[in-house]
C-alpha cells in the first residue's frame, strides 16, 4: 500500500452474492470488481472463506470504493445482494445485514411481489431462462452469473453496462465471450420490474 | 509503466516469483497456499517462466530440495502454510544455517488440533527462532513488492539468509484486488543475478555445514545474528529505493500511521494493521489521539523502532493474532522486552484476537483502543493479556 | 584447503569442506590385521573392490585388486567377501 492518509470517509459499496457451489458466485464477484475497476474504482472480491462443494449454499463478496481501501474484514452490511439461485432465498436469509435502502437482485421467473422478501427493494430477472435461450450451458447447467451482472448494472446503476461487458469479454474469450456478453445485455434489457420498499 | 492486474494475492505471489526470474521451485500443495504454486506451474508449462518445477511428496522434501537448488547458486522459491511449514521445521534451521537466500511465501493458517483452514499467525511465528527473516504483508500489492525486495535483501552478502513473506490465508490469499506489476526490464535492473556465498559445484566438490565442534559453533551462530542486524539496517534502505523506482513503499520495518502525537499506539501485524487505520481515524474524529504501528518485519525484530515509538506515547496496545501457550503473544513479549531497560516507558496492554480466522474488524480494534485508553487514564494495566471477543 | 581459521572473520558463512588426500592422516596406521591377496587364487571378480568401505582397493586394468596399505584400516570385509578365499588377514608386524 502507499503511504496514504484517509482525509474523509471513503464511500465503499459492499455486495454479497448468494449462490450454490459451482454456479460461479466467486467469478461473478470478480467480474463485477473488474467492471468497477475499469471505471477507475478501487475494488476487492473474495469468497466466503470456507470449505465449498457443488450444490451447497455459498457466498461471495465485492467491495467498490472511490479511494484505496484499508478494510480487510468480512462484509456484514452489504448495500446490494445478488441471488443466483431461485431457491436459495428459501433456505438462506439473503437480506441479513442488508442496508435499509439496499437492493436485492434475484434470478427467478417470479415477479418481485411474488418473492416474499417484504420491505426490501427487490429486482428480478429470469437469468436461467436467458441461459437456456442462448444455449449458454457449462456441464449441462445454465450459466447465470454473467446475465445477473447485467441485471445488477440496470437495477443499481453502480456499474455501467459497457464496463460489465468489457469485464465479461476479458474473462471469457472468443465464442464464450460473445455468448456471455449477449446474456449480460439481454438481462440488462429485460430487467424491468422492481418493487420499492414500503419502509 | 508496468501493468495493472486484478488477482488474488496468491496469484500475485506467482507473478512475483516469475518477475524475480526464480530458477527452481520445489513445492507441495496445502490450503490456502496451493494456488501460488499452481500459478507458477502454469507459467512454467506455458513457457512464460524459465524455471525448473520440482514436484515433491512433502513440504519437508520441498524445503530440502530448495536447499539443494539454492546451494548450486540459483534463485529458489517455494510456498507453504501451517502444518506444511511445521513439517519442514528442521529444514528451516538448516537453510538458515547454510546461509541460503531462499524466499518462501507463507500463507498464514492456524495450526491444528483442532483442524482449521482459516488464518492466524501461529504457523510462521512458531518458526521465529530458525534464523529466517520474516515479513508480514497487509495487502496484495505489498505481497508482490515484498517478494522482490526479499530477494534483494537476502542475496546481499551482508545478509545471505532465507526469508518468509507472510500473508494471511483467505484474507489476502483468496482476495482479488488490483496490483501493479512493474516492467520486467525495471525489475531486472533492480534485481541483478544472484551471486552465492558458496556453491555446490561438480568441478570443485565440497560438502557444507559440516560438523563443527564447540570450538567454533558459537561463532557461526553469531554470524547469523550479525546478518540479522545487517538486515535490520538494510530493509528501510531497500524499501525506500524500491519506492523511488516502483512507486510503493511500506515504511521499512514498521509502517506508522498517525503516531507522532498519539497517546495510544496500537501495535499489530498483517492485515489487522490496515483495518487499524480505520479505527485510528474514527477515534481521532472523537477526539482521541491514537496511532497505529504495523510491524512489517518481525524478524529481525524492530527494537529501535519500538523504542522510538514508545518515547512519545503513554500506552502501547499489542494485538497478537497468535498465542504462545503458557505465556502471551510474541508481539506483546517482544515489545515489552525491547522497552524493559528504558527509563521512561509506556504501559503495555496485550490483546489476543483473530485466532483461527475469527474476523477482526475496525470495530474490534476500536474496542481494544478504548479499553487501552481506559488503562491509560487509570495509570495501570490490570490484565497482561486479554482475549478479545471470547465467547463465554 | 585445510586452513584452520584463527579468527571469526576468517570463517566462511557456513562450514565448507573440500576434498583433500588423507585429511585424517595415513589411516593405514590404525591397522591391527592386514589383508594379503594370493593372486593365484584371485579370479578378478572385483568383489573386494566393490565392498571396501574406504576405497582402499583399486581395480587395475585387468581387474586385479591392488590394496593401498597407506589407507587400508584392516577391517577384513574384503577377506570376508572374497568367494575363493584369496585374501587372508595377517597380524600386522609392529
Amino acid at each position: 500500500m502507499f503511504n496514504f492518509q484517509l482525509e474523509g470517509e471513503a464511500v465503499i459499496k459492499e455486495v454479497r452474492i448468494h449462490g450454490r457451489g459451482g454456479q460461479g458466485s466467486v467469478t461473478a464477484a470478480e467480474v463485477l470488481a473488474h467492471a468497477a475497476f475499469f471505471e477507475g474504482k478501487c475494488v476487492q472480491a473474495f469468497p466466503y472463506f470456507g470449505a465449498e462443494r457443488r450444490g451447497a449454499p455459498v457466498k461471495a463478496f465485492a467491495r467498490i470504493s472511490d479511494e484505496p481501501m484499508f478494510v480487510h474484514s468480512q462484509v456484514y452490511t452489504p448495500d446490494y445482494v445478488i441471488v443466483l439461485d431461485p431457491y436459495i432465498y428459501k433456505v438462506v436469509d439473503v437480506a441479513e445485514g442488508l442496508k435499509k435502502d439496499g437492493i436485492i437482485v434475484i434470478n427467478t421467473k417470479k415477479k418481485p411481489e411474488e418473492i416474499g422478501l417484504k420491505g426490501w427493494r427487490v429486482a428480478t430477472i429470469d437469468a436461467t431462462g436467458i441461459a437456456l435461450e442462448l444455449n449458454l450451458l457449462v456441464a449441462g447447467l445454465p450459466v447465470v452469473n454473467t446475465s445477473i451482472l447485467g441485471a445488477f448494472a440496470k437495477a443499481t446503476g453502480e456499474v455501467k453496462l459497457e464496463s460489465v461487458l468489457k469485464a465479461v469479454r476479458e474473462t471469457w474469450s472468443g465464442g464464450a465471450g460473445e455468448k456471455n456478453s449477449r446474456a449480460t445485455e439481454l438481462a440488462y434489457e429485460r430487467l424491468t420490474k422492481w418493487w420499492d420498499s414500503e419502509a | 509503466m508496468g501493468q495493472t492486474i486484478i488477482d488474488t494475492a496468491n496469484h500475485i505471489a506467482g507473478y512475483a516469483a516469475r518477475a524475480a526470474r526464480v530458477k527452481v521451485v520445489a513445492a507441495y500443495p496445502i490450503t490456502p497456499q496451493t494456488t501460488i504454486v499452481e500459478k507458477i506451474a502454469e507459467f512454467v508449462e506455458n513457457r512464460e517462466m524459465d524455471a525448473e518445477y520440482i514436484r515433491v511428496e512433502s513440504e519437508h522434501s520441498a524445503m530440502v530440495a530448495c536447499i539443494g537448488a539454492a546451494a548450486t547458486g540459483v534463485r529458489t522459491f517455494t510456498a507453504t502454510s501451517a502444518h506444511g511449514l511445521a513439517l519442514m521445521h528442521e529444514a528451516l534451521h538448516w537453510a538458515a544455517g547454510s546461509r541460503l537466500p531462499i524466499v518462501m511465501a507463507v500463507v498464514n493458517r492456524a495450526m491444528g488440533a483442532p483442524w482449521s483452514i482459516w488464518p492466524d499467525l501461529s504457523d510462521s511465528l512458531s518458526q521465529r527462532d530458525t534464523g529466517w527473516i520474516q515479513f508480514y504483508c497487509a495487502d496484495n500489492q505489498e505481497v508482490f513488492d515484498t517478494i522482490i525486495q526479499a530477494y534483494k535483501l537476502c542475496e546481499d552478502e551482508r545478509v545471505f539468509l532465507p526469508a518468509m513473506v507472510c500473508l494471511e490465508g483467505f484474507i489476502l490469499s483468496h482476495t482479488y484486488t488490483p496490483a501493479k506489476i512493474p516492467d520486467q526490464e525495471k525489475i531486472d535492473a533492480y534485481l541483478p543475478a544472484y551471486k552465492s556465498g558458496w556453491t555446490l559445484d561438480v568441478d570443485r566438490p565440497c560438502s557444507h555445514a559440516n560438523l563443527v565442534s564447540p570450538e567454533w559453533y558459537m561463532e557461526f551462530r553469531y554470524m547469523i545474528q550479525e546478518a540479522m542486524d545487517n538486515a535490520k539496517r538494510l530493509i528501510p534502505q531497500i524499501d525506500k529505493e524500491y519506492g523511488k523506482r516502483f512507486g510503493s513503499e511500506y515504511g521499512g520495518l514498521v509502517e506508522k500511521y498517525k503516531c507522532e502525537d498519539a497517546d495510544l499506539i496500537m501495535v499489530t501485524m498483517g492485515t489487522m494493521g490496515s483495518d487499524a487505520k480505520l479505527a485510528v481515524d474514527k477515534l481521532r474524529k472523537e477526539g482521541q489521539k491514537v496511532g497505529s504501528a504495523r510491524v512489517r518485519v518481525y524478524r529481525p525484530f524492530p527494537v529501535e523502532e519500538i523504542m522510538k515509538l514508545a518515547e512519545n506515547t503513554h500506552i502501547l496496545a499489542t494485538i497478537d493474532r497468535h498465542i504462545s501457550f503458557g505465556m502471551e503473544g510474541f508481539l506483546a513479549s517482544e515489545t515489552k522486552a525491547s522497552l524493559f531497560n528504558q527509563k521512561d516507558r509506556p504501559l503495555i496492554a496485550g490483546f489476543i484476537a483473530g485466532l483461527g480466522g475469527r474476523d477482526v474488524t475496525s470495530e474490534t480494534i476500536e474496542k481494544v483502543a478504548k479499553k487501552s485508553l481506559k488503562c491509560m487514564k487509570e495509570g495501570k494495566v490490570e490484565k497482561e493479556t486479554e482475549w478479545v471477543d471470547l465467547r463465554e | 584447503m585445510t586452513a584452520v581459521p584463527k579468527k571469526r572473520k576468517e570463517l566462511p558463512v557456513t562450514p565448507l569442506s573440500f576434498p583433500t588426500v588423507g585429511s585424517m592422516g595415513k589411516t593405514g596406521s590404525w591397522r591391527t590385521f592386514r589383508p594379503e591377496i594370493d593372486y593365484s587364487k584371485c579370479t578378478r571378480c572385483t568383489l573386494c573392490w566393490v565392498y571396501c568401505p574406504d576405497a582402499a582397493i583399486t581395480r587395475e586394468e585387468d581387474d586385479s585388486p591392488k590394496i593401498d596399505y597407506d589407507y587400508c584400516k584392516g577391517c577384513g570385509i574384503c577377506a570376508n567377501e572374497c568367494p575363493t578365499k584369496a585374501i587372508t588377514m595377517k597380524r600386522e608386524e609392529e
